[in-house]
């Protein structure tokens, strides 16, 4: 099954000051979706009503599953979909645990977490700090396990806050190139907040900026 | 000083003999402190989870009177009890007065308070990001508190440890609601009181080295526990 996001007629309004007017839009299947935008633009803000983590105004976040039927906004649509936030939260465990948690919680069988905790931390490139202290790791590093621990359950759609901000060149490359790899999988929508205009070339299908509360077309 | 140097000396004859008496003394009070802990860990880690997981109209009473409850005057505990198992008391019928279930009741009271107030801080330090992130990756409410409580797991247990302080190095309230009784109800602390009235320093400073070497495990237990909880390098920050 894949979802669909509609975004309808959204408004969010901080200190009598409208962040996002009137906003509609419609996030179709296994793209990837760069919302571009200066700081205080509302980016992060509509990713986080789009990911039912803060409430609109007025509008409504719906989403439709391949029969366009809407769904409830319940612990099943909860594990349907994903946020990783542009700092990281990290549980005091090691990386291994970090990363298997969406999955233990599941309640998935040890063998197929051990299975897919290794594919996941080889694929971000973090297999040798597995059994190190999450809290230790570089702030890129910490970054590839958080979109490490979120792709690892197989989301239908992973919101990504400013994956690049606080990292270094290098993870940024590496961070790039995974995205590239997840998009060429094709299994999941990718909606990613970022100000970073190279980085969003490169890795998004869809290019949306985001000025004034609206998307400029 | 030669009267210091001959009761130093007896009390560790004492110790190295295994005394009968000591030993008897030492296993109810760890029988009777390590009992109280368990019921106050039992009912305050839950409690003080709730606390640090919930807002509600009336918990900053609730927090008051615990904070408040961890400064509780042994004494004050021991003669409110004294009152409610004395035989004109309301609870009189129990026949609970001099005996060591008494006794764990007071160390009860005396360590719940800590143990919640200081499950309730450590739940309240965890970064809130934690809770989203949990959150975000599928996880239950229930399974966000749990969550949240591991990740505090390392306070809470220094809580239960301040609570194991506080009702190992406890007089007042014991020597009042269990009456020293020799053999029955008798432990460390209230033997040192009794044996030093009495002049007999060796039996008391005998117990006071034990008293004094349980205290020192303890507290190595509070530091490692509470190093352990740092990671040893957050680099980026």
């Amino acid at each position: 099954m894949a979802l669909e996001l509609l975004v309808s007629n959204i408004w969010k309004i901080y200190d009598n000051k409208p962040v996002l007017k009137d906003l509609s839009f419609v996030f179709n299947k296994k793209k990837v979706y760069a919302i571009m935008g200066p700081n205080g633009s509302g980016k992060t803000t509509l990713l986080k009503i789009c990911a039912l983590l803060e409430k609109p105004d007025r509008g409504e976040i719906l989403y439709l599953d391949s029969q366009k039927r809407p769904l409830k906004k319940d612990i099943n649509l909860f594990r349907k979909i994903t946020y990783v936030f542009p700092q990281v939260g990290i549980f005091n465990a090691s990386v291994f645990d970090n990363v298997a948690y969406g999955l233990n919680i599941r309640g998935f069988k040890k063998k197929e977490i051990i299975s897919k905790v290794e594919d996941v931390l080889d694929f971000v490139g973090l297999s040798h700090k597995k059994r190190q202290n999450a809290l230790t790791l570089s702030s890129g590093e910490a970054k590839r396990m958080g979109i490490a621990r979120a792709i690892v359950i197989d989301p239908e759609i992973i919101f990504l806050d400013e994956p690049t901000a606080f990292v270094d060149a290098e993870n940024v490359k590496i961070i790039e190139k995974i995205l590239l790899q997840l998009k060429d999988k094709g299994q999941s929508t990718i909606i990613i907040a970022t100000h970073d205009a190279s980085f969003a070339e490169k890795v998004g299908d869809v290019i949306l900026r985001l000025e004034e509360g609206r998307f400029l077309l | 000083m030669e009267f210091l140097i001959d009761a130093f000396k007896n009390a560790f004859f004492l110790i190295v003999s295994l005394d009968k008496e000591l030993l008897e003394i030492i296993t109810l009070s760890l029988k009777v402190s390590l009992t109280a802990l368990f019921f106050a860990s039992l009912f305050g880690i839950p409690f003080g989870a709730f606390l640090g997981l919930k807002n509600f109209l009336g918990k900053t009473v609730i927090l008051i009177l615990l904070n408040t409850g961890m400064g509780l005057p042994p004494v004050v505990v021991g003669l409110f009890l004294y009152m409610l198992f004395s035989r004109s008391g309301p609870l009189g019928f129990l026949q609970l007065l001099y005996t060591p279930t008494a006794m764990i009741i007071a160390q009860f009271i005396l360590a719940f308070p800590i143990v919640t107030a200081l499950t309730q801080s450590a739940i309240v330090k965890v970064d809130p990001i934690i809770k989203l992130t949990a959150r975000t990756l599928g996880a239950t409410p229930f399974q966000v508190a749990l969550t949240v409580i591991k990740e505090a797991r390392y306070g809470i247990v220094a809580g239960v440890i301040a609570g194991l302080g506080r009702v190992m190095a406890e007089v007042g309230a014991i020597l009042i609601v269990g009456g020293n009784i020799a053999g029955y109800t008798r432990v460390i602390t209230t033997t040192i009181a009794l044996e030093t009235d009495k002049g007999n320093f060796e039996l008391a400073l005998a117990l006071g080295i034990i008293l004094l070497i349980i205290s020192f495990i303890i507290n190595i237990s509070f530091y490692i526990i509470q190093k352990r909880g740092i990671p040893p390098n957050i680099a980026w920050l």
